[in-house]
């Protein structure tokens, strides 16, 4: 439990992904089965233990402390696995010699409330432990912790945590915590996990997220297999396929490519998936070919979202695995962004959910038709399979993504400017570009150059006005280089800026001197690291913002948000007062929401 | 001799005005928020210690130092007073005692008609190799400070955080270790820490502490060699350790260092969003600020009914008090626990 509980501790603190990467490794390597095993099990949120809850913490450090002095902890400290492993009052017992200063100097620890000795462990080769209890403690591991909680009833439960909070020093049991309530909130994803345990067999993360399926908590075949030390493990049933990705396409690239060797297809602004089915084990072919084992629905990074779309998860009646578009669908008609954002990230699905944004599936590619493997056929056989595929399908929520017909370049550009009167028609408002791809390319896993180029349309731009500036992270930790920039709108006291979007990237790095430089010589107020820029109408600076699209949000003053918003080019040559008005975003997000874009 | 002790109440020893606490009897100020006609002073903090008054009482080192830094003419008048020293200033008798804060902190003890008053300024209650330790007064009031008055502050063997950075260092030789620290006491002490650990090689300092520390070599404690980063080569401090203001930590100027890794010696470093909100990634729990253990032992050893408690969470620690059957109140004075930030932010602002 300790070398778990100073794993955790050094994430929570490292805001750098390589070198969270770095930290994972270590530990899974220097870590034996099964209990690193769990660790990647609890990194990827693949543990949970329903009846510890934060009230069932809470009550413990209830009978144990001052409730005045817990209430005003929990106040500074703002997390409450922290402060009660902070507070938690560590058993009497003798220290080991030589871990307390010889003397605290002509006084008493304090009573009743006992020191122990702090052992945090920022970094892994921190594995001392300064607890009283060493020896108890080293027998304390994350897998007994696991192993006992899948066990234990309800009631026991309690006891067993207090039990094991007495054992652990302070980092250990804020581990502890985090882990049984859920949520370690370390700043590792689930994907960043899995390319830790790829990179010590020297694997490509998605050769990992392949087999992750069939896998279970503590991946004992996993490791094997990754320190040459067994077979790889088959994948299950239904697996997640690394997708191929596409390049952005710059105009001047269109010139070394011949349009005869390219298909397109409208570029759909929804979420990309890959819907898999599989038949069920074992065979049953007296039900016909109706009949399905097991279907999922995966996100484009391998997360698994099908609890979340029941609706199209039905529709996956055929074997097979399909490369395609989310989308809600209403009366026929694809639905813009801003609508299918309204069934993301919601905890249940309900009914009227279901009926209210029905989950649609647009389909681009077959990467396996039953068990046959088609990721090795050239791009215009797959298509051919494909539209074999959905007819057979027969079903309304899963749908061709069309051809779009083009003789030359020209004629692809127009239809990119005006997807409506290509072809689209009404579906128009749900598209963002075209997709070139590659009439003999195989399916490629990763970000090949070549074979498939997005040629999205022209980004959105405004001229807003720099407000508010902050410190980066990691190499520009020192520069600042996040930016809150707003736009005119009618105040009380006349013409005011409202912030309207925040912006780090996009500048080159010669930009981002110059502006970290304007910053400084224009602050006008401090907030912690936020510094609060000069924005006059007649001083301050103008920058140039591209972005993707709008949304309504309530978290803005401005109640709008942007997607993707970045400094496109800095204008040093206009005065603030020229800046473009919050209005015009108002009337872009309305003409969305009516389905004509641009 | 008859003492009437009802006659007098610890109001009439030392009151709260607007310029802090203040002793009639004894006509002067325990560090005063602003200039007063004569100054007692515990410890060279600039929160603690203002330059601009009268006449000012205090050890020979917070003299020096409060010269160091607001120059000659920081006082009309100074007078140097010793550990244990009795003086007495008209109806009042006053001693100064060890705070083990920093090098020449005091307690303050003030004694009028027999009723004993210690203003303890900062205080800490563990070992310093860069200061006197600590010494326990009896008295009948108590007043205390409150930095870190929460059961979650504990702040362990100092040895032990420091092994952690030498760590830290041996793991990464192509980075450079940052460590933060307050110009006046932790940035001394941590050296001296590491003096202690065996770390022999030269350490590096932020100019903004250089003439502090050159003060404490001058008073006879070690700290070994010293090289200042001004001037000195990028690839050359791979590998080494610099003593710097924290706040210097995220700016400009800790671009000239090989891929630092930040470091901040302090009490607050217990709590993780006080690490992290300022980017640090080698969080270290040095304080020269009594824990919550080192404050409730401390008040209980005092033997005082009545306690005082200044600057912080005061709300924890009088309701400590109090159910412990001690008299207490929270003393609001304004000013107090900023030297840091305050001091700090000068520093930056010369520094770009």
């Amino acid at each position: 439990m300790n070398r778990f509980a100073a794993l955790l501790n050094s994430l929570a603190y490292e805001p750098a992904r390589n070198a969270k990467l770095r930290l994972i490794r270590e530990y899974f390597r220097s870590t034996a089965d099964p209990e690193r095993g769990w660790a990647l099990a609890a990194l990827t949120g693949a543990l949970s233990f329903p009846h510890a809850k934060p009230g069932l913490i809470r009550r413990l450090i209830g009978e144990r402390t001052d409730p005045v002095l817990f209430a005003l902890s929990y106040d500074y400290v703002g997390d409450l696995s922290e402060t009660v492993a902070l507070m938690w009052p560590a058993q009497q017992s003798p220290l080991p010699s030589g871990e307390r200063p010889a003397s605290r100097c002509g006084s008493e620890p304090g009573e009743g409330e006992q020191t122990s000795s702090r052992s945090p462990s920022p970094d892994l080769a921190d594995a001392r432990s300064t607890s009283p209890h060493r020896g108890e403690v080293k027998e304390l591991t994350l897998t007994s912790v696991v192993e006992t909680l899948a066990t234990l009833g309800k009631a026991q439960l309690p006891q067993q945590l207090a039990r094991w909070l007495d054992l652990l020093d302070e980092n250990g049991r804020w581990a502890l915590i985090k882990l049984v309530t859920g949520g370690l909130r370390v700043g590792v994803s689930a994907r960043l996990a899995k390319t830790a345990v790829a990179d010590i067999g020297s694997r490509e993360v998605q050769e990992i997220e392949l087999i992750w399926p069939a896998l279970a908590p503590p991946y004992v075949e996993l490791f094997a297999w990754l320190e040459a030390r067994a077979e790889k493990p088959v994948s299950g049933p239904a697996p997640f396929r690394p997708p191929m990705l596409a390049h952005a396409l710059d105009e001047p690239d269109l010139a070394t490519l011949d349009p005869g060797d390219f298909l397109a297809e409208w570029k759909w602004d929804g979420i990309r998936v890959q819907a898999v089915a599989a038949a069920p084990l074992p065979p049953a072919p007296h039900l016909g070919e109706r009949r399905v084992g097991i279907a999922r629905l995966y996100s484009r990074t391998g997360e698994d979202i099908s609890k979340a779309f029941p609706d199209l998860i039905d529709a996956l009646h055929l074997p097979g695995a399909v490369d395609g578009e989310l989308l809600i669908r209403r009366d026929g008609v694809v639905q813009s962004f801003n609508v299918l954002q309204q069934r993301l990230n919601r905890k249940t699905v309900t009914p009227k959910l279901l009926t209210q944004f029905p989950a649609h599936l647009r389909a681009y590619d077959l990467l396996a038709d039953g068990d046959e493997d088609l990721r090795g056929l050239p791009f215009a056989e797959r298509r051919t399979r494909l539209e074999d595929f959905v007819v057979r399908l027969n079903d309304d929520r899963i749908d061709l993504s069309p051809l779009v017909d083009f003789a030359g370049w020209e004629e692809l550009g127009a239809a990119r400017k005006n997807p409506e009167a290509a072809g689209a028609g009404r579906d128009a408002a749900a598209i963002e570009g075209v997709m070139l791809k590659r009439r003999t390319a195989p399916y490629l896993p990763g970000r090949p150059k070549g074979p498939w180029w997005k040629w999205k349309r022209e980004p959105f731009i405004v001229d807003a006005v720099l407000m508010y500036a902050q410190r980066g992270h990691g190499k520009r930790s020192s520069y600042y280089s996040d930016y809150t920039f707003g736009l005119w709108t009618r105040g009380n006291g006349g013409d005011e800026l409202v912030p309207v979007g925040k912006a780090y990237f996009g500048f080159t790095d010669e930009e981002l001197l110059q502006i970290d430089r304007f910053v400084r010589r224009n602050t006008i107020e401090r907030f912690g690291p936020v510094r609060e820029v000069v924005h006059e109408p007649d001083q301050g600076l103008v920058m140039e913002v591209a972005f993707e699209g709008l949304q309504r949000s309530t978290r803005h003053k401005s109640g709008l948000a942007m997607r993707f918003p970045r400094i496109n080019r800095l204008r040093w040559d206009k005065p603030p007062g020229e800046a473009d008005r919050l209005e015009r975003l108002e009337s872009m997000i309305a003409r969305a929401e009516h389905g004509a874009v641009s | 001799m008859i003492i009437l002790f009802n006659a007098m109440r610890p109001e009439d020893v030392l009151a709260l005005t607007p310029a802090g606490l203040c002793c009639k009897r004894g006509s002067f100020h325990i560090d005063p928020t602003r200039a007063v006609g004569r100054a007692l002073i515990t410890h060279a903090h600039s929160d603690h210690a203002r330059p601009g008054h009268g006449a000012v009482l205090a050890t020979q080192e917070t003299l020096d130092l409060m010269r160091l830094r607001y120059g000659d003419d920081f006082a009309g008048t100074a007078q140097a007073i010793r550990y244990g020293e009795n003086v007495r200033l008209d109806g009042a008798m006053v001693s100064f005692h060890p705070a083990g804060h920093i090098l020449g902190s005091a307690q303050i003890a003030v004694e009028v008609d027999g009723l004993r008053v210690v203003a303890s300024g900062d205080y800490k209650n563990i070992p310093d190799p860069t200061c006197t330790p600590f010494e326990r007064i009896r008295c009948d009031v108590f007043i205390t400070e409150a930095t870190f008055a929460l059961p979650v502050f504990r702040h362990g063997d100092p040895s032990g955080e420091i092994a952690r950075l030498l760590r830290s260092v041996a793991l990464f030789p192509e980075r450079a270790h940052l460590v933060g620290a307050y110009s006046l006491g932790k940035a001394q002490r941590l050296i001296a820490l590491l003096r202690g650990a065996g770390y022999d090689r030269p350490i590096y300092l932020h100019g903004a502490i250089e003439s502090i520390t050159r003060y404490y070599e001058s008073r006879g404690i070690a700290l070994g060699e010293l090289r200042l980063v001004r001037g000195a080569d990028k690839a050359a401090l791979a590998g080494t350790i610099t003593i710097c203001p924290p706040s210097t930590l995220n700016d400009l100027w800790a671009r000239r260092f090989p891929d630092p890794v930040n470091a901040f010696a302090s009490g607050w470093m217990r709590v993780r969003a006080r690490a992290r909100q300022q980017g640090v990634v080698l969080p270290l729990v040095i304080s020269d600020h009594a824990d919550w253990d080192g404050l409730t032992a401390t008040i209980a050893a005092t033997g005082a009914g009545e306690v005082w408690v200044t600057h912080g969470q005061e709300d924890a620690l009088v309701h400590w008090c109090r159910t412990r059957g001690l008299k207490a109140r929270p003393l609001d004075i304004v000013g107090y626990g900023d030297e840091d930030e305050q001091g700090e932010q000068s520093i930056r602002e010369a520094e770009e």
